[in-house]
């Protein structure tokens, strides 16, 4: 409850430094719009932002989902195979050090400019923290645990299943809380880059037309949004992954 | 279960260069307690890890094995960590091997060997919520469900409080009654207590010292095995 209080107390905190700035500097609307004209915009445009709120949604989902499988499936071939840890790790190391950034001008070549080179950048986005983080998991399983398992007469399949991918879910949780506030970023990144719909693209829109009050109330949905999918993962986390270490 | 085997193991072992024993010889004597007792360091781990097929990291010279051919597949391992899965009930605990072996478990025998070790309340429990006696109690029943013909303890009981410890002890003792038993402790009353066959092992080797007379598992006031409890001990503090 503390917590909750305090989260609204920090927000009328900083809606009051944002409205002083305004005054005390005197700024106009097209530099600083006051939180007041962005409210006023944001009920202005709803239907507008709302439209495009849900096409950014649906990327950020379809690209969290598939990259939280895909991201999954890879910990688990990389953790089973000594032979694949060898060949992909240092290529997963690697396709880190590309900027996410440089790659969306590509995505929009090769997947155009819909809905699919978003969902390829929110996927690549988490792929590798997903990954990383469950595959991490997946290499510290308990080894006395195996052991018992392998005097049990258990094959190494069996044990990756009953044992490594169990006792690794809440390092795979921690991957996923990652990846639900990087998604969006991967998503706006896309639209920035070539869109005709979408939040990123609004903004873009807004922000050329100097109509920095419809680019603010953007900003502000699509915080809200990753705010949103955090919480929701968080729980969906705490409900099928997380468990208390005895 | 099918008949208890005896178990012999000669030779020297090595890990990273660094040797663990030389010169080893041991028997274990077919359906019967054999108690390796050993300060800590000694390679006595080292002995149970190699009969159980786990001591790939062991560089190992020389043979062991069952008087009566493969050991595989006919031994259940307890350790001094219970190694429950805490993200399973008890009684998931308890039939795990037979999940682990793409088998169906048998609820009914589930059901037998959890109130044999007295925890028939408890099976749909998470291990989380027991003690650490009734968490080693769980890991008894799972060895029995495993119903191997020779049990391998890593010093299954020395994370228990000397009453929990003593109880446990007598338990164990009589469930696994008739099967071959191996016993690495370093605890010398431990060893005067449940060992028909009580070897010390010390970096010159393995001794082999005379158990008490009564029946195993002995009472904990029995004055001879007191005796030999002490004589063990001192014998251990003979070495550095």
């Amino acid at each position: 409850m503390t917590g909750w209080r305090a989260g609204i107390a920090s927000a009328f905190l900083g809606v009051a430094i944002w409205q002083a700035i305004v005054w005390i500097g005197d700024l106009p609307k097209f530099i600083l719009p006051g939180p007041g004209l962005v409210v006023e915009t944001l009920w202005k445009s709803r239907v507008t932002i709302f439209d495009n709120a849900l096409i950014t949604l649906s990327e950020v989902l379809i690209g969290l989902f598939l990259g939280a499988v895909l991201g999954g499936l890879s910990a688990i071939g990389l953790a089973a195979s000594p032979v694949a840890r060898a060949l992909v790790r240092p290529m997963l190391v690697f396709s880190q050090a590309i900027p996410v950034f440089a790659l969306a001008p590509i995505l929009t070549l090769w997947l155009g400019y819909g809905l699919w080179s978003k969902v390829a950048m929110a996927l690549i986005i988490i792929y590798f923290p997903v990954t990383s983080s469950f595959f991490d998991a997946l290499m510290r399983t308990n080894q006395d645990w195996v052991g018992l398992a392998r005097v049990m007469g258990a094959s190494g399949r069996r044990i990756m299943w009953h044992i490594r991918i169990p006792a690794a879910l809440p390092g795979f949780a921690s991957g996923l809380r990652l990846a639900a506030v990087y998604a969006p970023i991967g998503a706006i990144i896309g639209e920035w880059v070539g869109a005709s719909k979408g939040l990123g693209y609004l903004m873009l829109l807004a922000n050329g037309r100097a109509k920095i009050d419809l680019m603010f109330a953007s900003l502000i949905v699509l915080a809200i949004l990753t705010m949103c999918l955090h919480a929701a993962t968080d729980m969906f986390c705490r409900k099928f992954l997380d468990r208390d270490q005895a | 279960m099918t008949k208890a085997p005896s178990l012999y193991m000669r030779g020297r072992a090595e890990i990273d260069d660094v040797s663990i024993f030389e010169g080893l010889s041991l028997n274990v004597v077919a359906g019967q307690w054999t108690c390796l007792l050993g300060s800590s360091g000694v390679g006595k781990s080292t002995v149970l890890k190699l009969f159980a097929g786990l001591g790939e990291h062991v560089d190992f010279e020389g043979e062991y094995g069952a008087s009566d051919g493969a050991l595989e597949g006919r031994i259940a391992l307890m350790a001094q960590s219970d190694l429950l899965l805490p993200w399973l009930t008890v009684s998931e605990n308890v039939a795990l091997g037979a999940k682990l072996r793409a088998e169906t478990p048998d609820p009914a025998k589930v059901a037998k060997v959890l109130e044999r070790v007295g925890l028939s309340d408890k099976a749909a429990r998470k291990p989380a919520e027991l003690s650490g006696g009734q968490r080693q109690r769980v890991a008894l029943a799972r060895t029995l469900m495993e119903d191997r013909p020779v049990v391998l303890l890593d010093e299954p009981f020395s994370a228990l409080d000397a009453k929990t410890r003593s109880r446990m002890q007598e338990l164990t003792a009589e469930v696994l009654d008739g099967r071959t038993v191996l016993l690495v402790t370093h605890d010398p009353a431990e060893a005067a207590r449940l060992g028909h066959v009580i070897h010390v092992m010390t970096e010159h080797g393995i001794e082999d010292v005379t158990p008490p007379t009564a029946a195993v598992p002995r009472s904990v006031e029995d004055p001879e095995a007191l005796r030999v409890q002490a004589s063990l001990l001192a014998r251990l503090r003979e070495d550095n």
